[in-house]
């Protein structure tokens, strides 16, 4: 096949270059954001700048000293997307505060935030060496998913509803969405429940026709699924993260079975919770009506769920064009929330189709890296974890910048990195380091000098005599 | 497993696929017809963010954005609002644009192609894009003086131009309105002052009445006939027309008759100069029939009827019939039936007749300029065509003068300049009439050419609004 064998470096070098590149991008951004209105030099180009370069040097050295041979495009990518982000978010906050100057700033806080978040991937990559230690707790992770997805739904003090869906709770200083950190934890019950039952489930099971079908008791974790997506959908009324959790499950379920009956039965019950939701959910019927008919008089205008939004993100990306009004000079701030469920519109709007090509183009090369670190390594649980988590992100990317451009349905999900949004950036930069550990470890040169309990010095992997201590690897 | 993967990235960047094709068609295949939906808005945010361009009246400003602190970041007013509405028009939210404000959209607003260079400048200092100001011909004291002329809740119109040039020195209509009410940021509230304004009688804030109102002339069509029986060489002055005080038509009750109070029944025969002096209908019903419609049409549109024009705003063409029968052939050559002027197209056939027959296009805008003030554009005067020999010219002017000294527009005269007229007074309705003048002054070189039309009114209130009126102007003019 096409494996590619490189000698094992580091490649931490290569990092801090792209990392300047990408703060360089960031700042510029967020320079750029504030110039038409005399503003460039703003506290929050500052804050925003210190912040973001301080805390990727940061983590930049942790890796150096954990992780040595983690992926170097992951970290200056995700810096990147953060980065552009927070100047897309500082410059719709001034285009708010213009004609409403009560309103308050999103971005300081979202600043705040990104340290938060970056702050918490180091420790996760300092505390945690091996993703491996994390199979230990699969069936915790179980409970846990479970408890954040309920909290929610807890009464008053603690559960809070907004615009209609159930998915935030109140921490002291703010909101926050359970739901985003449970995407990680159920993904690593599911890393550890299949990669262990893994055989169980291939080899029982019926064979009709060229299909081989799972056994019904196997399909229990394809159930607790789906129960899972509806739950999400009934009772926090979240048709985006519900989505997301599916697709989550599917991917993980087929990666360690490689059947494609699984995904033929997941689409199957895929289509029936989407006809039971239209059925019994006018909120997604209507969000199905809005993208059907966005453009006729009645649907526009119609409170809830019209399409006035999804509308006037389109007209934001034709406005934008080819190249872009340029930031800070387009009108983004007439998308309803631009600078969360919309800021690919807002982005789209002022750097043209170029610049969110680009930016797609990012997502792309992180969700390659992910699955790449997912080939790369050898534990079946790290490969499921790997490529689940890497897939979630593809799958939030499509379902977002799908919604927006009417491809599919408008659901409200954050686009992963930029939107304003604590939880969602905090889940991501945790997910950011889990998948630099699995890239680590798929990474790092085997083992050269004898361990205990381990072949003579003398013989390599393959019985072989080893030459040098920059043998080739396969580093897929 | 690795398959399994690899195929999850497939499908993974088949979805990337997937958005970067619907980004692409959005934003480059679909762009443009979402621009130009209704909805977008953002066409509006943008001019209206953008510092207008002001419209500039002897170095003053009628219309002009100054810095707002809403969204929007500017405000159109309108200075000296109802002196100037119905050339500025208004820059509406809602409503859209009208008059200059619509005709010179581009250029106000900075995205004119002749603005190219300063909006390459603009792209690249960064700083926010201007839109570049409009002159106009206008001279303000004409203007106020022909308001002032047109009472209070009459409707009536006043063009006054300079022949040679064709600049426009005041253009003015009644009633008028304000534009600042239109103007404003919000949209219910334009739509309730919209709502009263076309309440308000003989209004429309959506057209100018001297360029896009067309009422009926009167005897001041009769300078057309007899520009046409000149031109024609079948009539000179000494020509003998028959002036009966009726012309009847075989088979029909109609008759068309001559004004019963004037002169014209002192004579059964008429000279040219004669009939335009006492304005006799039958001599020139007889000139018309005689040379036939063609000839009569053909004259007219030698005056630029028939022809819409941008000045820069719109100019409706006036009309002279087709497909006449006699008596409506008659009618039609004295000013009524179905024949149909603009105020300004009765001053441009006085202005041709000043200008030794050569019509000159009507023009309101005498100059553009850059935010820097750099001047970008001055249109020159440019002649529209030969509407009658120069001969023909000078012996209409001649009869023109002596409707003046001797006739019916004597109201006119100017001591010591020798003021070319006509008078006109066409029958609308039962309850009044439209009363016309037309003409130019001094005769040997003429600097001045206007016309003066007071609708729906009676016959003496008729004479009193215009024929003094047009002396009050051609003194204003010439004293300048």
């Amino acid at each position: 096949m096409s494996d590619v064998l490189t000698a094992p470096r580091s490649r931490r070098n290569v990092e801090l270059l792209l990392l300047v590149l990408a703060l360089a991008v960031a700042i510029s951004a967020s320079y750029l954001a504030g110039i038409d209105r005399e503003e460039a030099f703003s506290e929050f180009f500052w804050t925003q700048g210190l912040t973001l370069t301080l805390m990727s040097l940061f983590l930049h050295i942790v890796l150096r000293v954990r992780a040595k041979y983690a992926d170097p495009l992951i970290l200056p990518i995700v810096v990147a997307l953060n980065g552009l982000g927070l100047a897309m978010i500082h410059r719709l906050d001034l285009s708010a505060m213009q004609s409403n100057p009560d309103f308050a700033p999103v971005a300081s806080q979202q600043v705040m935030w990104t340290a938060v978040a970056m702050g918490a991937a180091a420790a996760l990559l300092i505390l945690l060496r091996d993703h491996r230690l994390l199979r230990r707790f699969t069936y915790i992770s179980l409970i846990v998913s479970a408890v954040l997805l309920l909290l929610p739904l807890a009464p008053a003090p603690i559960g809070l509803e907004i615009n209609g869906a159930r998915i935030w709770i109140s921490v002291g200083i703010g909101t926050f969405q359970p739901g985003e950190i449970a995407k990680i934890t159920l993904a690593i019950f599911f890393a550890g429940y299949l990669s262990t039952n893994r055989d169980l489930i291939l080899l029982a099971g019926k064979k009709i026709g060229p299909l081989q079908f799972p056994r019904f008791r196997d399909l229990a974790p394809m159930a607790a699924a789906w129960l899972v997506s509806i739950g999400v959908l009934i009772f926090q009324r979240d048709l985006g993260s519900s989505i997301l959790f599916f697709g989550l499950f599917m991917v993980m379920i087929y990666v360690a079975t490689s059947r494609v009956s699984w995904v033929l039965i997941g689409l199957a019950m895929i289509g029936v919770g989407i006809f039971v939701a239209l059925e019994l959910f006018s909120h997604v019927a209507l969000r199905f009506d809005s993208w059907l008919n966005a453009f006729s008089p009645d649907v526009y205008d119609r409170v809830p769920g019209g399409s006035h939004q999804v509308v006037q993100g389109l007209f934001g990306l034709a406005n934008g064009g080819l190249a872009g009004t340029g930031l800070g000079a387009g009108r983004p701030d007439l998308v309803t929330y631009a600078n969360s469920d919309m800021i690919i519109a807002a982005l789209g709007e002022e750097l043209g189709l170029i610049g969110v090509v680009a930016v797609v183009m990012l997502y792309v090369l992180l969700v390659s890296r992910g699955i790449r670190a997912a080939l790369g390594t050898k534990d079946g649980f790290g490969k499921l974890l790997a490529c689940g988590l890497s897939f979630t992100i593809a799958l939030q990317c499509f379902v977002v910048i799908g919604g927006i451009t009417r491809l599919i349905p408008l659901t409200g999900l954050t686009t992963p990195f930029m939107s304003a949004g604590g939880s969602s950036l905090l889940a991501n930069w945790l997910i950011v380091a889990l998948i630099l550990l699995i890239s680590e470890t798929a990474r790092r040169p085997a083992p050269t000098t004898p361990m205990k309990d381990s072949f003579p010095a003398a013989v390599g992997v393959n019985g072989k005599p080893m030459k040098k201590r920059t043998t080739k690897v396969a580093t897929r | 497993m690795n398959q399994a993967i690899r195929r999850a990235w497939v499908v993974a960047i088949s979805m990337f696929a997937l958005v970067l094709g619907s980004l692409t068609y959005v934003q480059f295949f679909q762009a443009q017809e979402l621009k130009a939906n209704p909805w977008n808005s953002r066409q509006l945010y943008q001019d209206f963010g953008r510092q207008r361009g002001a419209i500039i009246v002897d170095g003053r400003a009628i219309a002009e954005s100054v810095p707002s602190n809403d969204q929007f970041n500017y405000q159109r007013v309108y200075n000296e609002p109802e002196l100037y509405a119905h050339l500025s028009g208004y820059y509406s939210l809602s409503l859209g644009s009208s008059q200059l404000e619509k005709a010179e959209a581009e250029i106000l607003a900075g995205t004119s192609s002749s603005l190219f260079y300063d909006r390459l400048v603009t792209l690249f200092s960064g700083v926010d894009p201007q839109g570049a100001s409009i002159e106009l011909t206008i001279d303000p004291q004409i203007q106020q003086l022909a308001s002032d002329l047109i009472p209070d809740g009459q409707r009536g119109s006043i063009v006054v131009m300079e022949p040679s040039t064709g600049n426009i020195l005041a253009m003015v209509s009644k009633p008028s309105y304000d534009p600042n009410l239109l103007s404003g940021h919000d949209t219910a509230v334009i739509a309730e002052n919209a709502a009263l304004l076309s309440e308000q009688p003989g209004l429309s804030i959506y057209s100018n009445p001297a360029t896009e109102s067309l009422v009926s002339p009167g005897s001041v069509f009769k300078l057309i006939d007899a520009a046409a029986a000149l031109e024609s060489g079948e009539y000179d002055a000494e020509s003998e027309i028959p002036n009966p005080p009726a012309l009847e038509f075989p088979g029909l009750d109609y008759t068309l008759p001559n004004y019963v109070t004037g002169n014209c029944a002192s004579r059964t025969t008429a000279d040219l100069e004669f009939a335009l002096e006492q304005s006799c209908n039958t001599p020139f019903a007889q000139i018309a029939l005689d040379l036939g419609e063609e000839a009569i049409a053909e004259q007219a549109a030698k005056f630029g009827f028939g022809e819409r024009m941008t000045i820069p705003t719109d100019v409706v063409a006036s009309v002279f019939p087709s497909d006449l029968s006699a008596d409506q052939l008659a009618q039609s050559a004295v000013g009524q039936f179905d024949t149909r002027v603009t105020p300004l197209q009765m001053a441009m056939v006085s202005a041709a007749i000043a200008n030794d027959g050569q019509q000159m296009k009507p023009q309101l805008v005498k100059s553009v300029r850059a935010a820097d003030l750099e001047l970008i554009d001055e249109p020159e005067p440019e002649s529209l065509r030969q509407s009658v020999s120069g001969d023909t010219a000078d012996q209409l002017t001649e009869w023109m003068v002596n409707v003046v000294d001797n006739g019916t527009a004597t109201g006119a005269q100017v001591p010591g300049v020798r003021v070319a007229g006509k008078t006109g007074t066409a029958e609308v309705s039962e309850t009044g009439d439209n009363a016309w003048f037309t003409g130019f002054a001094p005769a040997d070189d003429p600097q001045v050419a206007l016309s003066i039309v007071m609708e729906n009114v009676d016959i003496p209130t008729g004479q009193q609004l215009t024929s003094p009126s047009a002396k009050r102007l051609i003194e204003a003019v010439l004293n300048r």
